[in-house]
């Protein structure tokens, strides 16, 4: 959100990042695979996937952005 | 003969309209929004394409896959847990933590947020700050989408019998011009202090986003200290995303000469309010167009296309249009009814080529 991106640009940054057409962003069953496959969070609950803080810090290391809770979780557990 | 089309009025009451009135209308709403905001009208095109969106006969309308937006809201708690009031509250017996779960799990929103305890009286939120900050703090470790924490940051409770400067609702009755100026920058100043010390804290206990809504509720006064709040944040925590919401698309003028960058903020309509908003920092603008309950939704849909069309055109932040009750064209009532929210929707994301809403 800091980058003030547009949607397509927002879009187009995502979908390089995990390797996918930006098309596929908005495809529930390709998102659901690649979700789980990456690990970062899905909506429905699977004991054991990544949630919340979890997830966000997958996502943040993925997508190459900072997230304001991962980087207070790393500060404080002192793994920044 | 052309079968007249189910559509509504601005207040949300069922009308059959003739397709030429429905062109009719579409057209006296862009003129009006036009000739308001000195701004071009829309295509022959453009028009024709908000026709058929009108014209539809299915209830609920949609977008094209690719054409997805996403969504910043400005209540989630406020939905869940209270009642019809503020948020148009379904009053279920739960806590703040879980209506938060609710959007982001049941909902699948695109982003989570989280209104103020006290959303309007932000004095009386700093008392509180320390608890809402271990509420927001512990919906950061279970929220995955991002997070925003929002306040609507109200002038009015600056003012006396509220707070401490002058009333410009009684000084400007009795002529006092420059007493109320005086009230009124002095609250805005107050304003801009309290929304920093908020805001300066958020970042630390994970907030992604800083929502300030219902900017300029009451006039240019509070739009400037509302910026320079922004202004201060993006020095102070340059971390931390702000979006700012509009409460009306013009700026009232109850100051009338304050100005933010040489720019004099009464006035300004939504495609003007996004560049002072660009120039303090804001990353999400917002704007508002309201409704008008006397006129047609043909007319108030293609009036608010109108305006906020432009307001992409001349923005470079994304612009998350406000399509609540009452403004971007959706009707002002209770229960906004989803064939009309739905095509404002479209609309919105096909023809004024929004980012969000």
């Amino acid at each position: 959100m800091t980058r003030k991106m547009r949607i397509a640009e927002a879009k187009q940054y995502v979908a390089k990042k995990l390797k996918l057409a930006p098309m596929d962003l908005v495809d529930e069953r390709v998102m659901r695979e690649v979700r789980k496959d990456l690990d970062i969070g899905i909506v429905t609950s699977l004991p054991g996937t990544a949630k919340g803080l979890e997830a966000k810090c997958r996502i943040a290391e993925l997508l190459g952005i900072q997230i304001n809770s991962v980087n207070a979780f790393k500060r404080k557990a002192g793994l920044s | 003969m052309e079968k007249d089309v189910l559509t509504r009025m601005g207040d949300g009451q069922r009308v059959k309209m003739p397709p030429a009135q429905i062109k009719e209308d579409l057209l006296a709403g862009t003129k009006d929004a036009a000739d308001r905001g000195r701004i071009p009208e829309l295509s022959a095109d453009e028009l024709g394409q908000l026709f058929e969106i009108i014209v539809d006969k299915n209830r609920m309308v949609s977008i094209e896959p690719g054409e997805e937006i996403v969504l910043t809201d400005d209540c989630t708690t406020l939905r869940i847990c209270d009642d019809e009031g503020a948020g148009g509250g379904v009053g279920l017996p739960v806590n703040r933590m879980l209506a938060l779960l609710v959007h982001e799990r049941s909902y699948a929103q695109d982003s989570a947020l989280l209104e103020a305890a006290s959303v309007v009286n932000v004095p009386e939120l700093k008392a509180e700050l320390n608890t809402e900050l271990q509420l927001i703090e512990q919906a950061s470790l279970l929220l995955t989408i991002p997070m925003l924490y929002m306040i609507t940051p109200a002038l009015l409770w600056y003012f006396q019998p509220l707070g401490p400067y002058g009333n410009p609702a009684e000084l400007l009755p009795q002529g006092k011009i420059q007493e109320s100026r005086d009230a009124l920058e002095g609250a805005a100043a107050a304003l801009t202090d309290d929304v920093v010390y908020i805001g300066r804290r958020l970042p630390a206990v994970g907030v992604d986003c800083l929502n300030l809504d219902t900017a300029g509720s009451s006039g240019d006064a509070e739009l400037y200290g509302i910026l320079k709040a922004v202004s201060k944040l993006k020095e102070v925590v340059p971390e931390l995303a702000v979006e700012v919401g509009m409460s009306s698309e013009f700026v009232l003028g109850l100051h009338g000469q304050i100005t933010f960058n040489g720019q004099r903020l009464a006035g300004l309509f939504p495609h003007q309010q996004v560049k002072v908003a660009e120039a303090a920092g804001v990353d999400i603008f917002g704007p508002v167009v309201n409704t008008n309950c006397s006129r047609s939704f043909p007319w108030n849909l293609a009036r608010g296309i109108t305006f906020v069309k432009q307001t992409v055109a001349a923005s470079n932040i994304p612009i998350h249009a406000n399509t609540g009750m009452g403004v971007g064209g959706v009707p002002m009532c209770p229960v906004p009814p989803i064939d009309c929210v739905s095509r404002v929707s479209k609309a919105m994301a096909q023809v004024a080529k929004v980012d969000g809403l």
